[in-house]
């Protein structure tokens, strides 16, 4: 969200990756950027929730103890309700995803610092992992079972190899929609944001008249940044349960 | 647009592609996704091994504890339910008993006071039947005592209007006859 005070406001320049500690191995770049460093930020604060939560503390949770045994809850009903019991063993993976991707939206939005997910190789490294993660334990557990998948059970003969070949095609086409659902939504709304709050600089900055006329972009600033904090979360929630969703196909793939 | 300052502030000019977006400039993939790495082997190491265990734990222990509390205060409403059970059957107990005993206590008394009027009446009705017995032996006295003044007088009438004695025994028939 860093906003130029001049008055050519790139909204796209918050984006932009800045090396913090330079590293160089076998002469490939693997700085620490500003993009690891807020990842490390978001870990490091869910990590810090979820310590003050396992701590337990006496029998009344504070509000910090209360938000993790929340998060509990909600991801492992989350996973429970969309993979079944035998989806809790990937309830740790769900409950990481969750909230690396929720705490990092939720840091990405404080002014000037930086949206983890708005860059797409991390929403793919995400999805990638997910998508990996179906098809070795789809593999694994069930072999040439897993590609049952494909076959729904109930569709005439004559119209299975259409319907085989969209499943196939939607199966390897998840991990494509899975990342830059992500991406395009933490993407546009933090352009939305910069353009939006660029002009109420440049009304501020072009005169005592059109300063007036500056708190209408900033009302509508402080309504996106509301709605902001809402896709935040939303785009976490839909993240994770997507995945859990995905995971069901590996544990049961006949089961649609 | 300021392109020149935009590229400036990107990684890996050395090298690779120099894309105006940021997000698909490639040459910064490989650091990101090693931080990516990095960051979220932690994250899951962490959650799997440490945290998470420790927080289903601390739920765990939280719902038994207020299940046994339950438990508890059921078992403690259950006793304090016996208690005004007992309570209250000892209280109908003591009222029975002391309604017995007031019973027996009236019985007594009436019983008490019937003999004892049973025997006032009996002592009344010998006196009465005393008095009646000594009323009529009085009274055939005085009958006796007028049969004979009856007979005297008689005889004396009949003597002064016949001159001579009469027969005693024909004035006594003669006084009984009329007496009857």
């Amino acid at each position: 969200m860093a906003t130029d005070a001049g008055p050519a406001i790139n909204p796209i320049e918050q984006f932009s990756i800045h090396e913090i500690l330079p590293i160089s191995i076998a002469h490939v770049n693997f700085s620490l950027t500003n993009s690891g460093l807020y990842m490390l930020l978001a870990v490091a604060v869910s990590c810090l929730i979820a310590a003050i939560g396992a701590r337990g503390g006496s029998g009344v949770p504070g509000r910090v103890q209360a938000l993790a045994e929340m998060g509990y809850e909600f991801i492992a009903g989350m996973v429970r309700s969309a993979a079944g019991e035998h989806g809790m063993r990937f309830f740790p993976l769900v409950f990481s995803i969750f909230f690396f991707i929720l705490i990092s939206n939720l840091v990405g939005l404080i002014p000037y610092s930086f949206t983890v997910a708005s860059q797409i190789i991390i929403t793919v490294a995400l999805a990638l992992m997910v998508f990996f993660t179906v098809v070795f334990i789809g593999v694994k557990e069930h072999g040439a079972g897993f590609l049952k998948l494909f076959v729904p059970s109930g569709v005439p003969i004559y119209i299975l190899p259409l319907v085989v070949a969209i499943e196939i095609i939607s199966f390897l086409s998840r991990p494509l929609s899975h990342s830059v659902r992500l991406f395009a939504n933490m993407l546009a709304g933090h352009i939305t944001l910069n353009v939006f709050g660029g002009f109420v600089v440049m009304l501020l900055g072009a005169g005592a008249a059109t300063g007036v006329l500056a708190v209408l972009p900033f009302a509508m600033t402080i309504g996106l940044y509301a709605l902001e904090l809402l896709v935040a979360f939303l785009q976490a929630y839909v993240f994770a349960m997507l995945t859990c969703m995905y995971l069901n196909d590996a544990i049961h793939p006949g089961g649609h | 647009m300021a392109e020149a300052q935009q590229t400036q502030t990107e990684v890996g000019q050395e090298g690779g592609s120099h894309s105006s977006f940021p997000p698909f400039d490639a040459s910064t993939f490989p650091s990101q996704l090693l931080w990516f790495a990095i960051a979220f082997g932690f994250l899951y190491w962490f959650m799997s091994k440490r945290a998470l265990p420790a927080i289903g734990k601390v739920i765990e222990d939280r719902k038994a504890r207020i299940a046994r509390d339950l438990d508890d205060a059921t078992a403690m409403q259950q006793k304090a339910d016996a208690a005004a059970a007992a309570h209250e059957k000892m209280l109908a107990e003591a009222r029975a008993n002391a309604q017995a005993l007031a019973q027996a206590a009236r019985d007594q008394a009436a019983a008490e006071t019937d003999t004892k009027r049973k025997a006032l009446e009996a002592d009344l009705a010998g006196k009465i039947a005393e008095a009646e017995k000594q009323i009529a032996a009085t009274r055939d006295q005085a009958m006796t005592n007028v049969a004979e003044i009856a007979r005297d007088a008689a005889g004396a009438i009949i003597e002064r209007l016949g001159g001579r004695p009469a027969d005693p025994a024909a004035v006594k028939a003669a006084v009984e006859q009329v007496r009857s």
